[in-house]
């Protein structure tokens, strides 16, 4: 009942990443200088921005940068932090020290400077930024797999599988690999969230996607100029953020206490 | 102690050399990169070629950079044409207030919550935890521009920009540190109702006490432990942050020598924050570690 | 207060009437009268769930969050205790009654010096000045035996003993010099010398004129102190009187089924669990013969495992062959080290087909890193292992695994042992589809014996086989562990154990977690299996009565090293190292009266 509505939410958004033309018929980018910065209503259900623009077909069309940064960011976070973190639970004792102390130092840098370190190399734009969160978020995953890797190793269940006589292969690709490799989605789940809130920062600095582009952090950004006019331009976006990311996390941590329902 | 130490250490030498390899990595000349949008001369160019030995073999260049840093030459930036250092000397003071008052807003407030709301009736912890998801998932500009239009722009208590008296200070270090009592509240408020279904908090009842003299002689500082070992976290937040609300408040700070970097790619200054910022992540960590020490004796050492 | 001379009737401490607890509507305490008077010692025993801890609790206003207390009558200290509210309850805890949990080392705040804990009650209920708190923190710290109480106080839990915590928790509880201590379960995670120790000092208190209300599961801890002891089950008082007669002259099948349980010298050879055998079980499995021809043979030297001695279809009989003739397993001289802590210090033992050899000490004596030498988990640091007589210690694990199969372990807590996501069929069936990479490598070994590889409509038949022999019904096969109770947990570890039919079965603390009614079911179950295949056993246990019930021969460890051995009557009658005899006088036990009709 109370994840109903946070996965209905988004479904919507998925929907709104796949097709937006169904959602709204407006174009997100057809400037109206003539009706600028008009409040909600009729015409416009979430008002126009400073060039005229539909808010509410940019907050859906918008959607899709977004959604598209946090989600291929998260993949690549989470595709290269399980390779390290399980490179290095599973390797001897010096290649598990040397690399669990680089993802300690890479994890003392701000995941915002971090990013930003990379962007000063690659320059701004949307890879960038993809690039940029995925690299800030690798150390997280990389850690939290290393530790669980650890900890099935040593349990109990995995020492038992070794008196039925089962070679190493069998019990690493039997019982440790299914047991560090099971709270991955609720991890990314989680962890989609935070590269949301990331990519919209970044946006937000002017370093995402670039105008006329519909994204909701550039949206804010542009909107912060016209607060004491125009609420609107900055609300919707603001909200289109907040809802997916509490949306994500409700879900996260309602999946996550299924799963650890499940490993004792 | 000593470990600790050298482990900072280690830490410092890391941060250097990924922000050196950085450096190196980056697509195109080296020297474009250092003259970045500053004044190109060939004299410049040559100062640069001198100075960061362009023309010695890249191992030795890194020993020299290290070298340099040991003696706090945190180098020049070209495009401001002052040093690295001096720079960030000017511009540490604002961000140092914003950011301490913003812990200190996120702390007292975490605190205050967690111990009004822990274990009380549902509504009540139902309203506190839904406050606490709302605030850190929300964007932490959005925060400042919500505080911005109604407190500058509609009601016009404090000024929109810049970091003139305390007044200017009050909306960043709102803005800043909401997130922070978010997160914290959540952490305090789980480590407090863990403690107080702990035997010995049954044991403590039993003994005659009340529930607020339970809280705070025992529960308290079991609740402060998970929260001390979010340091890498907490540093993070109020770095991070910081350069977005310094951005976003138009105040001066080392945010905003950063952004201003990273647009220019004036790659000495960046990699001088990157490093500051590891000094003050070694700072706080080094801090919080010894404080979990001092709170819980099962820790030898 | 005087020594208990009056009849109890003359004053009571607290009596209760009909008293009942329930949480969120459902009812755990249904309806229990109790009454304590001054220098009395009642106990109240019963199993997991029975409700004895919530009682105790409810007496202190301590039930919990959600809980709703009823009752028809309700007196503590000749007030009416139904019409408390928060405050009158605090200034009765404490003052009118102390409390003592199990385990001091998280009953006391781990975050704090044991001299501040004790100070604490002294400081609410402002026993004595503030100037005298020091001093007489350390006064209480002496007069319950904590040697040297100036250091101690500044100390914290962790870096006190077992024994010494549990002190200082007594010492906090009786501070406020308290008519009443409650004690729930106050010796359970203790080793039992130190439980005796505890319990002289309780028994010292109960001499000095305070009134015990002793919450126990063990019947026999209650026997040596209780005056009166009250059995619960389900919530419900099933049997009350004084000791010697309801220990002695049950009146009520419960209790007698839980007297019986107990294991102890007596048991021995006799069932322990009312439950009657698994004899239908035992005819289904005995189609296919179990171990005989099935296991793989790695060299025609092995004697047929367990062979000659199963006698299936019949109740299993009381006494068992042992072969002294072939050591199925053997150590030599083992010795384990971690760091500069000798954990396991030249330590031999020999296990004989058929036969159980206990083992038995108290916590960290090395018996848990013996069992990992034995099970080949570990290498010795000097010594050798030896299985069939081919060396078991000191070989690659590729060299052992074609005789894993031929040992194997059922551990203390076996959801840990589980694979978290499999289902009790999955489980069960892991070992046995190993038979095919075993058979494969002793097929290699030129010794092509009757050994294949199970079909999946084999595998699961046998898995259906394996759970009827453990008395479990083929429905659990699709259901996960973490849906069953302890015991039942336990039986799939025992099915999954059996499924490779091992000749030696390292059992760690296997009964250690569960009722003692629960125990006697799987301490009968083992038996069975024994009588039935012929499986020797390395029997590891903290419970005297347990290694007593179920060994042959016996090792008593103590600090890694083996300080008595021999055969299980001698150690425990005629014990020749002082620690044996200290540890075999220090075992609280029964009154003599126990030939209880159990049929």
């Amino acid at each position: 009942m109370r994840i109903f509505v946070p996965a209905t939410f988004l479904v919507l958004l998925a929907l709104a990443v796949a097709a937006p033309g169904l959602i709204t018929g407006v174009d997100p980018l057809a400037a109206d200088p003539l009706r600028a910065l008009a409040p909600p209503g009729a015409d416009h259900w979430f008002g126009s921005d400073h060039l005229g623009r539909d808010v509410l077909s940019r907050v859906v069309y918008g959607a899709r940068h977004s959604l598209t940064i946090g989600v291929t960011a998260t993949v690549l976070a989470v595709t290269a932090g399980v390779l390290l973190g399980l490179a290095a639970g599973l390797s001897p004792k010096w290649l598990d020290e040397t690399l669990a102390r680089s993802f300690d130092v890479l994890s003392t840098l701000p995941e915002l400077l971090l990013a930003l370190l990379v962007i000063a190399i690659t320059g701004p734009g949307t890879v960038n930024v993809i690039v940029a969160i995925a690299v800030a978020q690798i150390p997280n995953y990389a850690r939290v797999i290393r530790a669980q890797t650890f900890v099935v190793r040593h349990a109990a269940y995995v020492e038992q599988a070794v008196t039925f006589g089962r070679s190493r292969l069998a019990i690493t690709a039997g019982h440790v690999l299914p047991n560090v490799l099971g709270p991955i989605p609720v991890l990314a789940t989680i962890g989609l969230g935070t590269a949301v809130i990331a990519a919209s920062g970044l946006s937000f600095l002017g370093m995402g996607p670039q105008p006329p582009a519909a994204e909701w952090g550039a949206m804010l950004s542009e909107a912060r100029n016209y607060l004491r006019v125009a609420w609107w331009e900055a609300l919707f976006p603001g909200i289109a953020i907040t809802l997916t990311v509490v949306c994500l996390t409700v879900v996260g941590r309602r999946l996550q206490r299924r799963f650890e329902g499940r490993t004792p | 102690m000593i470990k600790r130490l050298g482990t900072g250490l280690a830490v410092m030498w890391a941060a250097a050399t990924a922000s050196y390899l950085a450096l190196l990595l980056a697509p195109g000349d080296t020297v474009d990169i250092l003259v970045g949008e500053g004044a190109d001369t060939p004299e410049i160019r040559a100062e640069i070629i001198a100075e960061w030995g362009l023309d010695r073999p890249e191992a030795v260049q890194y020993l020299d950079y290290l070298w340099r840093l040991l003696h706090g030459d945190l180098g020049r930036s070209y495009q401001l044409d002052r040093g690295v250092g001096e720079i960030l000397a000017s511009q540490a003071g604002p961000t140092a207030q914003l950011t301490l008052a913003a812990a200190a807003i996120g702390v007292t407030l975490a605190g205050v919550i967690a111990v009004a709301t822990a274990g009380r009736g549902r509504w009540l912890r139902g309203a506190a935890s839904a406050a606490e998801l709302v605030s850190v998932s929300v964007p932490p500009f959005l925060i400042g521009i919500l505080l911005l239009s109604v407190f500058s722009f509609t009601l016009g208590w404090f000024p929109v920009s810049g970091a003139a008296g305390p007044q200017a200070l009050v909306l960043p270090a709102l803005a800043l540190g909401l997130p922070i009592a978010g997160v914290l509240g959540q952490v305090l408020r789980g480590g407090l109702e863990r403690a107080l279904e702990q035997p010995f908090a049954v044991t403590a009842r039993a003994r005659g006490l009340t529930e607020r003299a339970l809280v705070a002689r025992h529960a308290l500082r079991h609740a402060l432990l998970p929260a001390v070992t979010l340091a890498g976290w907490f540093t993070g937040a109020l770095l991070g942050g910081a350069v977005i609300t310094e951005v976003l408040f138009g105040r001066p700070g080392l945010g905003q020598i950063a952004m201003q970097a990273v647009t220019g790619r004036d790659m000495p200054v960046v990699m001088a924050v990157v490093l500051l910022s590891a000094a003050v992540y070694v700072t706080i960590s080094t801090l919080l570690d010894l404080s979990y020490r001092a709170i819980d004796p099962r820790i030898g050492g | 207060m005087t020594v208990n001379a009056a009849p109890p009737a003359v004053r009571t401490l607290l009596a209760a009437e009909d008293l009942r607890v329930s949480f969120v509507g459902t009812e755990v305490v249904r309806g229990i009268s109790l009454s304590v008077a001054p220098g009395e010692c009642v106990a109240i025993v019963g199993e997991s769930g029975s409700g004895k801890s919530v009682t105790a609790r409810s007496l202190l206003g301590l039930a919990g969050p959600g809980s709703v207390v009823r009752a028809g009558a309700f007196r503590i200290a000749g007030r009416d205790a139904l019409g408390f509210g928060p405050g009158d309850w605090r200034r009765l805890r404490g003052r009118f009654a102390g409390l003592v949990l199990q385990d001091a080392l998280v009953s006391l705040d781990p975050l704090r010096t044991v001299g501040a804990e004790i100070g604490e009650v002294l400081a609410v209920h402002d026993a004595v000045p503030r100037a005298r708190r020091t001093e007489r923190t350390l006064e209480l710290l002496a007069s319950v035996g904590v040697p040297d109480p100036a250091a101690r106080a500044r100390q914290y839990p962790h870096q006190l003993s077992g024994g010494l915590r549990q002190r200082v928790l007594i010492a906090s509880a009786i501070a406020a010099e308290p008519e009443l201590i409650i004690a729930d379960e106050p010796t359970t995670a203790l080793d039992v010398t130190v439980q005796a120790q505890i319990l002289r000092l309780l028994a010292e208190r109960k001499a000095g004129g305070t009134a015990l209300l002793l919450i126990s599961h063990d019947l026999a801890v209650v026997a040596s102190i209780a005056d009166r002891v009250l059995v619960m089950k389900d919530g419900r008082t099933v049997e009350e009187g004084p000791t010697g007669q309801v220990l002695s002259a049950p009146e009520h099948p419960y209790t007698r089924s839980l007297l019986a349980a107990v294991p102890s010298a007596a048991s021995r050879g006799t069932r322990l669990s009312t439950a009657p055998p698994l004899v239908g079980a035992a005819a289904r499995t005995a189609g296919e013969s179990p171990a005989v021809g099935g296991g793989p043979r790695t060299a025609a030297e092995l004697p047929p495992a367990g062979g000659g001695v199963r006698v299936a279809g019949e109740p299993p009989p009381v006494g068992r062959a042992v072969s002294r003739a072939w050591p199925v397993l053997a150590g030599v001289g083992l010795s384990k080290s971690y760091g500069a802590r000798t954990v396991v210090d030249e330590v031999s033992f020999v296990l004989h087909e058929g036969e159980t050899l206990g083992i038995v000490g108290e916590s960290g004596s090395g018996k848990t890193t013996l069992a990992r030498l034995a099970l080949g988990l570990l290498e010795p640091d000097a010594g050798r292992v030896s299985l069939h007589r081919r060396p078991w210690s000191g070989v690659p694990e590729r060299g052992r695994r074609p005789l894993r199969p031929r040992i194997q372990l059922i551990s203390q807590n076996p959801l840990d042992s589980f694979h978290p996501r499999h289902t009790v069929g999955r489980l069960i069936a892991e070992p046995l589809s190993l038979s095919v990479s075993a058979s494969l490598s002793a097929s290699l070994s030129a010794s092509a014996s009757a050994s294949r590889s199970l079909s999946r409509g084999e595998r699961r038949d046998r898995v259906l086989d394996l759970l009827a022999r453990v008395g479990l019904g083929p429905e659990v096969a699709g259901r996960h562990p973490r849906e069953l109770s302890g015991g039942q947990r336990q039986r799939v570890a025992i099915a999954r154990a059996l499924g490779p039919r091992p000749d030696v079965l390292v059992c760690d603390e296997p009964v250690s977690a569960l009722d003692v009614s629960i125990q006697a079911q799987v301490l009968d179950l083992l038996a069975e299996i024994q009588a039935e295949y012929g499986t020797a056993m390395l029997f590891i246990s903290h419970d005297l009565g347990v290694v007593h019930h179920v060994s042959d021969r016996v090792l008593v460890m103590k600090d890694g090293q083996v300080v008595e051995e021999g055969d299980v009557e001698q150690v425990f009658t005629r014990p020749r190292h002082a620690y044996a005899r200290a540890l075999v006088a220090a075992v609280p036990r029964l009154p003599r009266a126990r030939d209880v009709n159990v049929t």
